[in-house]
Order: structure tokens, then C-alpha cells, then sequence
């Protein structure tokens, strides 16, 4: 091959490549340049980036008031905590039994864990919801963590990981008379770091992202997380005011786009575990 | 279990601790799974189980009456033009976001990995739509799309042409959804490309070379198709599982309109179950979706399995 062809073939390639990503990123620089026009430039020159008259304070000080933002973005906090480390305290310490234990039973539970897979949120939401409902416990952060309080898909990853620990490393904490609690924590959980983190990223995405379940169980703005409290501004906002819109945007798409940047290779490593999951 | 050296005890002492340590370790092995055993019953299981009795019945939330009715949900539902049209936009979404997302992961992730500039900064952009709220991004699209005053049709107008009411038209509103769910799984669909061509040995290429592949396109189809079958099987599957789910697009831009021209399953199910609490008749409806469901991960994990075996 000659050193000619092989400079066209990697222009070609910048060029494609750069194109595309133009089309990926449109959207995020329009959400930044409309987020700091006001009203009158954007119903008549979407086309201009930089605005005439900055009016970043007006539509980000709209996105704030119109609906409690903060509290918004704490819900979302608090719920993703609480779902994060349920499911890891419940998680850990069922997978360490079913690796390294040798307990009655433990095949079918791997068994219905592996079924437990197939079952996605949107099958269990009906029930789940009837009973929640019954109990009168909606609008609360309880209601929004109640069904994802386990993950199988938690277990099944500690799982296959804990199968890979070597025995003496066990077996050596017996002899010195650890308790299995006392294992799971103190010499499993230091070793499962990198497990641990990739199954936080996921979990954290997931349900930071997910609005399926919390519109089912919120209807009020004060609990909701970020997703479904954009469409409660939506809502308020009768959807034409778009530079207090695209503030709002910026604000609840920005937490996880800076850890995104902050951390890429762990993000994509913890992200495409769902590729395991579906 | 290893034999472990006992301290003299004699014959009679030598099964007792044994039979003791093998029930302290059941003990703790229950001990350590029981939350988790009891969570997977109350949240998975039962639940489950639950929504399958539920369709079997004329159980509305609000009305203290539950009558078994059989099958006549599933009869209700042939019947349903709203379902109907539902299923089937939910099928053309999926059949257009697959293939779509699919070549272009596997494009984007094949112009990446051939030369070394730019593929950090290539691979982060496309990747950018992954973790960003859905929700607001397609707040954004929404707006981009505007027939009026959005950015997309601005354009258009730039060359002449009369850009359509991308989301607010029945002919188009599929389609624009689509695109933007294409936009959304690229990103995914290009990391697990990626993975799978760093996994070809590179000897595979140069032995290609040698032998007959002259040309990249002929490399391609020698080596890296090949190689890429059960990654590319795989990747296929999960598109297609995660466009049956479509849902967020969907609620937050134009709730099954216009004319149910953008009725999804997902938004289906939570309209009938949720909005109208007519939870039996939804609890049917959710049944089909798990089956349908149930046979592509069933798929899903074959590949899953033959991926595995290749490497």
C-alpha cells in the first residue's frame, strides 16, 4: 500500500468520523447555546449560536424557582443511595455464600436468580404498585426504591466474580477464626473493589436515567427525581418556554456527564456490563 | 471438601465435628443468602406470579370487586385497535432502530479502532448519548425538531426545502422517535464492537495478508465479520430487547400521539394499568410483553453462550 492511499483512507476517516460526531453532539450544543438565549432569539434565530443578549441568569434562575430543582436533584441522590447500598448489602453477601459456601438449596437458588434475570421492572411494576398503593406509601423515597431493593443481576455479577477468588485466602481467614461475616467484609469486600465499583456505575446510570417506575409512584413535584421532575416542569412550563427548558436540562443531564468525563474507561466498563443484563 | 489432618480423637470423634462443620457451614450459607432469598420471593417472585393471577381477572384499583374472568382479557385484547396498533408500532420502531444502531455501532467502532488519531475523543462523543438523561435529551430533540422554530427545519429552509412537523406528524412522528432512539444506542452497541474486534488476534490479519486478503474491504470479510459473528449476534439481540422497551421518548414528547400513531407497548401498558387503573386487563397486556420479552432473552443468552464459547 502506498503512503498516498494510506492518507486518503485516514482523512476519509477523520472525515466520517467527524461528521458523525458533529450529528452527536448537535444536540448538547444547542441545548448550552438555547439555554442562554432569551425568549425573542430563539422563536426567530435558532440557527445562531451565540446569542445577541445573554439571558443565562433569567432561564436558569426559571429552571430553579418554577420547580424546586434542588430538591429535585437531591431526590435523586438520596433514591440512587438508597437503592445503591441495599443492593450491595443484600448482594455481597449472598454471592459469597453461593461461590464459597456449600449450603442446601443453592443450586435453585442460582437457578431463580438466573430466571430472576429475565424479569424486568415492567412486569412486576402492576403488582408492585397495587400493593404500595394499598399500604398507602406512594409519593415517598421508600416507594421509589421498594422493587429494586434487589438485584439479581447484583449477585450474579458478584457471583461470577467471587467463583474467580482463590480458597486459601478463605480458608486462611477460618484458621485465624473470622466469622463468615466477618469474611464477606473484611477480606472479600477489599477484593471486590472492582466489581463493586462496575456494579455502582450501572445501577447509579440506570436508575438516576430511569423514569418508567418513578412516574408510576410519584405525583408530587417535592419527590420526584430528575427525569420525571423535568416533566413536571414541562407541565408548568406548557412547553414553550424553551430557554428555561434547555436550563433545566443542562442542569439534571450535567452530574453524570462530568463523572462520565471524569471517569470514561470505568463508565464504559460499568455500562456495558448491562450488556450481560439486557 | 479437602481432607484436613484431624487432631487425634479417635474413631468416633472423626465424623461428629465433621457432620458439625458441614451444618455450621449450611447455616451460614443461608444465613449470608437469606435477604436476598426473601427479597428475590417479595420483589420478583411473588410478584410475577401475581401479575399472571391478576390477568386472569376483571381487578380494577379503586373497586373493592375481583372477578375471574379466564382468558377474556387475552380476548379482549385481539380485539383492542389501541393494543393492536401498539404492538405494531412497537414492532416497526424496533425494526428500524435495530438494523440502524447496529451497523453504525459497528461502523463507528470498526473507523475508530483502524488508526490511532482521535479515537479516545471519537469514542467518548459517540458515547455521550448513553449517560445522558433520556428524558432530557429528548427534550432537546423535541426542540431541535420544532417545525417552526426548530434548528432541523431552520436548515431545510436554508436549501428550500419545507422541513415536516418531524414529531408532531403521524406520518413522520415514528420515524423521528426512531431516529432519535438510533442517536441514543449507537454509542452502546460501538463499546461492545469495540470489545469484540480488540479480542481478534492480530496474527488473524496478517496471515489474511499473506494468504489472499489484499485490500481492507477483503480483510474485512476474511477476517473480522467472522470473528465479530457472535459479537454481532449478541449486540443484535440486546438492540432489539432494549428497543421493545422504548418508553421514555415516547412519555415525555408525545404521549402516544398523534392519532396513536406513536403508541408504544410500554406507554400502552402504563396508560391502561396506571393512568385507568384497569389492572387485570393491563396485568394481560404485561403478560404478553413478558413474553415476548422472555423469547428474545431466551436468544439473548444463547448468544451470550456461543460468545463465551469462541473465546
Amino acid at each position: 500500500m502506498t503512503p498516498q492511499a494510506w492518507t486518503l483512507a485516514r482523512a476519509l476517516r477523520l472525515a466520517i468520523l467527524s461528521v458523525g460526531a458533529l450529528v452527536f453532539l448537535a444536540p448538547y450544543v444547542w441545548m448550552l447555546s438555547t439555554a442562554m438565549k432569551p425568549r425573542e432569539e430563539i422563536f426567530s434565530s435558532s440557527l445562531t449560536l451565540i446569542p445577541e443578549r445573554l439571558a443565562v441568569v433569567e432561564n436558569f434562575s426559571k429552571a430553579f424557582t418554577r420547580v424546586p430543582m434542588l430538591q429535585l436533584l437531591m431526590n435523586g441522590v438520596i433514591v440512587c443511595t438508597i437503592i445503591l447500598v441495599v443492593q450491595v448489602l443484600v448482594a455481597l453477601p449472598c454471592a459469597y455464600a453461593l461461590a464459597k459456601l456449600r449450603f442446601p438449596g443453592a443450586r435453585t437458588l442460582i437457578a431463580a436468580i438466573m430466571l430472576g434475570l429475565l424479569v424486568p421492572i415492567h412486569a412486576t411494576a402492576l403488582p408492585i404498585y397495587v400493593a404500595l398503593s394499598g399500604a398507602g406509601v406512594l409519593n415517598t423515597y421508600f416507594a421509589l426504591a421498594a422493587p429494586f431493593m434487589i438485584s439479581v443481576f447484583a449477585i450474579f455479577l458478584f457471583l461470577q466474580f467471587f467463583r474467580a477468588m482463590p480458597d486459601d485466602l478463605i480458608n486462611a481467614a477460618r484458621l485465624d477464626g473470622m466469622s463468615e461475616l466477618g469474611i464477606v467484609l473484611r477480606v472479600i469486600v477489599p477484593n471486590a473493589w472492582p466489581a463493586i465499583t462496575a456494579f455502582s456505575i450501572f445501577s447509579v446510570v440506570a436508575h438516576w436515567n430511569d423514569l418508567f417506575w418513578p412516574q408510576i409512584v410519584v405525583t408530587e413535584t417535592a419527590m420526584a427525581p430528575p427525569p420525571l421532575g423535568l416533566i413536571f416542569f414541562r407541565a408548568a412550563e406548557a412547553g414553550d418556554d424553551y430557554g428555561a427548558l434547555m436550563a433545566a436540562t443542562v442542569v439534571v443531564t450535567v452530574p453524570l456527564l462530568a463523572a462520565f468525563l471524569l471517569a470514561q474507561r470505568r463508565f464504559i466498563e460499568g455500562i456495558t456490563l448491562t450488556g450481560l443484563k439486557g | 471438601m479437602d481432607s484436613i489432618a484431624l487432631p487425634a480423637g479417635g474413631r468416633a470423634g472423626t465424623s461428629n465435628p465433621a457432620a458439625a462443620a458441614r451444618r455450621s457451614e449450611a447455616f451460614a450459607g443461608w444465613r449470608l443468602a437469606g435477604p436476598a432469598v426473601a427479597l428475590l420471593a417479595l420483589l420478583i417472585l411473588l410478584p410475577t406470579i401475581a401479575v399472571v393471577a391478576l390477568s386472569l381477572t376483571d381487578f380494577e384499583l379503586g373497586y373493592d370487586e375481583i372477578r375471574f374472568v379466564g382468558l377474556d382479557n387475552y380476548l379482549e385484547l385481539l380485539d383492542d385497535r389501541t393494543f393492536l396498533i401498539s404492538l405494531g408500532n412497537t414492532l416497526t420502531y424496533t425494526l428500524i432502530v435495530t438494523p440502524l444502531s447496529v451497523a453504525l455501532g459497528l461502523g463507528a467502532a470498526l473507523l475508530i479502532e483502524a488508526d490511532v488519531r482521535g479515537r479516545a475523543l471519537f469514542r467518548t462523543v459517540y458515547f455521550l448519548p448513553v449517560v445522558s438523561l433520556l428524558v432530557a435529551m429528548a427534550t432537546v430533540w423535541q426542540y431541535l425538531l420544532h417545525p417552526t422554530i426548530g434548528p432541523v427545519n431552520a436548515l431545510l429552509r436554508l436549501v428550500g426545502i419545507a422541513g415536516p412537523n418531524w414529531l408532531g406528524g403521524s406520518d413522520t412522528v415514528l420515524l423521528s422517535l426512531a431516529f432519535i432512539g438510533v442517536w441514543q444506542a449507537v454509542g452502546f452497541n460501538m463499546v461492545l464492537f469495540l470489545a469484540g474486534l480488540t479480542a481478534i488476534p492480530r496474527e488473524l490479519y496478517a496471515a489474511a495478508e499473506v494468504d489472499r486478503a489484499a485490500t481492507a474491504w477483503d480483510r474485512f470479510w476474511l477476517v473480522t465479520w467472522p470473528m465479530l459473528g457472535p459479537t454481532t449476534l449478541f449486540v443484535v439481540t440486546i438492540s432489539v430487547i432494549n428497543a421493545v422497551k422504548v418508553f421514555e421518548t415516547v412519555s415525555t414528547i408525545t404521549q402516544g400521539g398523534p392519532n396513536r400513531a406513536s403508541e408504544v407497548l410500554l406507554w400502552t401498558i402504563y396508560q391502561e394499568g396506571f393512568v385507568y387503573l384497569r389492572v387485570g386487563y393491563a396485568s394481560a397486556m404485561t403478560v404478553v410483553f413478558l413474553g415476548i420479552l422472555m423469547v428474545l432473552m431466551v436468544l439473548q443468552y444463547r448468544a451470550l453462550d456461543q460468545r463465551v464459547h469462541y473465546t
